[in-house]
């Protein structure tokens, strides 16, 4: 019953050294069929990746400028939640293509744009205006006003966003979710010696 | 010969599966494994069957856009026929299988079905149960409502921890710069297409190593196995004590497995479908994301890792924990089976028991987190303030105000991140309740900007009326030498002069 004993493959044959140049000779193109195929495969295979890798792009290129609105609309001395739509979205993100951050008017010009990430895990800080903190539901981080770790698991302050205000308007450089890896800040400021303003160095 | 076994000798002897079926089926296990003991593995399998039926189901209607997903849901949950129910069956199934293949694995473990010749098996089980869990979480993204939305953030802002590249790796897991869509189809693709394959095709290896290795005899104190006997002697018991696995020991699995799929279902039906909670809109900050039950024990250990060590911990311990899971059969791969002679690994089992368990239970009510909205949602009890002066009352609304009763409790309501302040007069004086308030410290934020002076005042006022009736408030012995220019009454300055 069964085919494969009539295949002609099977056949038998009286005289050794024929078979086994036959062996040798249909392993070896055995073996040329597996290298052509593993060519086949790297070479249409090797562009795939940098389809997945696609979304990786260098630091700051998914920022740009965003008009957060009239500097009139923010108050001095006020922190308040401003929302915008991200710069790099598609109609089918639907409302995750928005963002949300907190613009704090210092005095004049003079603005803090925080990201509403918890520089612990990411989880949406909350601000009180009666206590002045920002608090995280997550795992309890506090932060103050200025963006200053209070209490709890982070190991900084809030993220802030670069800001200029042009023609009356508040302008951030954003585009990508803020965490550790990358700081929503393009450009890190150096930090001012105690008791003085202005840097140490530079 | 009726039709329909002519029919199947038409087919069997084209597939000629029938020999093997049946080899399989009578193949002799030994008599003491058909053990309500032994149906967890074959229930998990079952349970992995129905969700991939429910998943199929589920995905005649899901949208997995992150525009649409959400409502989606709703039209499953509201307007289809059952959608809810099926829902229900997904999710409840997916709580049942994380827990069956948690079960399944201890029993493997106390029982040491992971020795020598089965390490393989186990090596597999333990990816299984990665996979289950990573199912678990990618099911839970797919839900994409705020606790996932949110959810996704602690795990980009974890994966941005990893040295060099954590922030290409977080672009790779967003599948861009924000979590939108295009992450919530790679989850999508993870969910149904390669976990689910990679699953089936592990779990079907799995089970055909328990065939051809034998399922693991009940462990007796005293047999050891050795590398040079073990196979031999399992064939002798598995023949001499042994019996057919069908129908022998396959109705107790095949009566667990039906229990199983029937608790499902009663779970769906009473408690219905899991979520969705609100929209996964990001600018909608008042929320308190959480996850799923099976991975709140990492909600809790992320609260409570030190600053300082947090990254490494995230980033190394799960690495430790599965590269001794997987060693485990290389290094006690010989030995006692019987958990009468594995002390270590019956202490290991009930300390991570109860270790999950507690991590688990505290991240039911988060001690740790503030109660958002503690201070405009429980007024101070009326008895806090009955026969108060107007400072202290003052103090009172402070206390309200500035939500203070967002961390710490009052009556038993409020928050729990600080300590309760029912005795707090008892415990600090007058000056360290101001100092407390103003500079913070021990894990408070320092109130001295927010607060005036004369708020300052009025707070500690009242904070000083927080104390039994029986007991006094603490005071500072120094207070007197201080008052010395206004003496207390009926104690001469004198006395306390040194």
């Amino acid at each position: 019953m069964n085919p494969g004993q009539n295949a002609p493959g099977a056949s038998s044959h009286s005289a050794e050294t024929p078979i086994k140049a036959l062996e040798s000779r249909r392993s070896f193109l055995f073996k040329v069929s597996i290298a052509i195929n593993a060519l086949v495969a790297a070479a249409v295979a090797t562009p795939v990746i940098g389809y997945l890798l696609g979304p990786i792009r260098r630091k700051g290129a998914y920022n740009s400028w965003i008009a957060l609105g009239p500097v009139s609309d923010y108050h001095e001395g006020e922190t308040v939640l401003a929302t915008y739509r991200n710069p790099d979205t598609n109609q089918w993100d639907g409302d995750t293509g928005k963002v949300a951050c907190y613009v704090r008017r210092e005095a004049g010009n003079t603005f803090t744009v925080f990201a509403v990430n918890c520089a612990h895990l990411g989880c949406p800080v909350r601000w009180f205006p009666q206590s002045e903190l920002f608090m995280c539901p997550c795992h309890g981080g506090v932060y103050y006003s200025n963006g200053d770790r209070a209490a709890g698991p982070p190991e900084r302050g809030l993220f802030t966003y670069d800001y200029h205000v042009t023609g009356g308007k508040l302008m951030i450089n954003a585009g990508q979710m803020p965490t550790l890896a990358n700081e929503a800040k393009l450009v890190k400021g150096i930090l001012p010696c105690p008791g003085t303003s202005k840097p140490t160095i530079g | 010969m009726p039709w329909y076994k002519q029919a199947y000798d038409w087919v069997e002897r084209r597939v000629q599966l029938e020999g093997f079926v049946k080899e399989s089926a009578e193949h002799p296990v030994p008599r003491k494994t058909a053990s309500w003991w032994y149906v967890f593995g074959s229930a998990s399998f079952v349970l992995l069957l129905l969700q991939i039926v429910t998943g199929i189901l589920l995905a005649l209607v899901y949208v997995p856009s992150a525009g649409s997903a959400w409502d989606s849901l709703q039209v499953l949950n509201h307007q289809l026929p059952l959608g809810w129910f099926l829902r229900g069956m997904h999710g409840w199934g997916s709580n049942f299988m994380v827990a069956i293949v948690l079960i399944h694995m201890t029993q493997v473990f106390l029982f040491g079905a992971y020795k020598f010749p089965r390490e393989l098996t186990w090596i597999l089980g333990v990816f299984l149960l990665l996979m289950t869990l990573g199912m678990a979480f990618t099911g839970q993204v797919l839900r994409f409502d705020q606790d996932s939305y949110w959810g996704l953030g602690i795990g980009a802002s974890i994966v941005s921890r990893v040295p060099f590249v954590g922030r290409e790796l977080v672009q790779f897991m967003l599948g861009g710069p924000i979590i939108a869509g295009a992450t919530l189809t790679r989850f999508f693709t993870l969910h149904v297409f390669v976990i689910p394959a990679t699953m089936l095709a592990f779990a079907s290896l799995h089970t055909w190593l328990v065939l051809k290795l034998g399922i693991n005899e009940w462990p007796t104190p005293g047999r050891i196995v050795k590398r040079a006997t073990y196979i031999q002697e399992y064939n002798e018991l598995a023949h001499k004590d042994g019996m057919a696995f069908v129908p022998g020991a396959v109705w107790k699995d095949a009566m667990f497995a039906a229990g199983i799929v029937l608790a499902v279902a009663i779970c769906a039906l009473l408690f219905g479908p899991i979520g969705p909670t609100g929209v996964p809109d990001p600018t909608i900050v008042q929320t308190a994301p959480k996850p799923d039950y099976f991975f709140l024990w990492i909600y809790t250990a992320l609260a409570f890792l030190p600053p300082s060590i947090e990254t490494p911990v995230i980033l190394i311990a799960p690495v430790i924990g599965v590269g001794i899971m997987l060693a485990l059969p290389f290094v006690a791969g010989l030995g006692e089976k019987s958990w009468h002679r594995r002390p270590v690994a019956v202490i290991l089992v009930v300390v991570l028991a109860v270790g999950f368990a507690t991590l688990t239970h505290l991240g039911t009510y988060v001690p740790w987190s503030p109660q958002m909205d503690g201070w405009s949602a429980d007024p101070v009890p009326v008895h806090f303030v009955d026969g108060t002066t107007p400072l202290e009352r003052q103090g009172a609304i402070v206390f309200q105000a500035k939500q203070c009763r967002n961390c710490h409790q009052v009556g038993g309501l409020g928050g729990r991140r600080g300590p309760s302040l029912d005795y707090v007069a008892t415990r600090l004086t007058e000056d360290q309740l101001v100092r407390q308030v103003t500079q913070g410290g021990g894990n408070m934020p320092a109130y001295g900007k927010t607060l005036s002076p004369a708020q300052v005042t009025a707070l500690v006022a009242f904070l000083e009326t927080l104390h039994p009736a029986h007991e006094p408030i603490a005071i500072d012995a120094s207070r007197h030498v201080a008052d010395t220019n206004n003496p207390a009454p009926k104690e001469p300055v004198e006395a306390i002069r040194p």
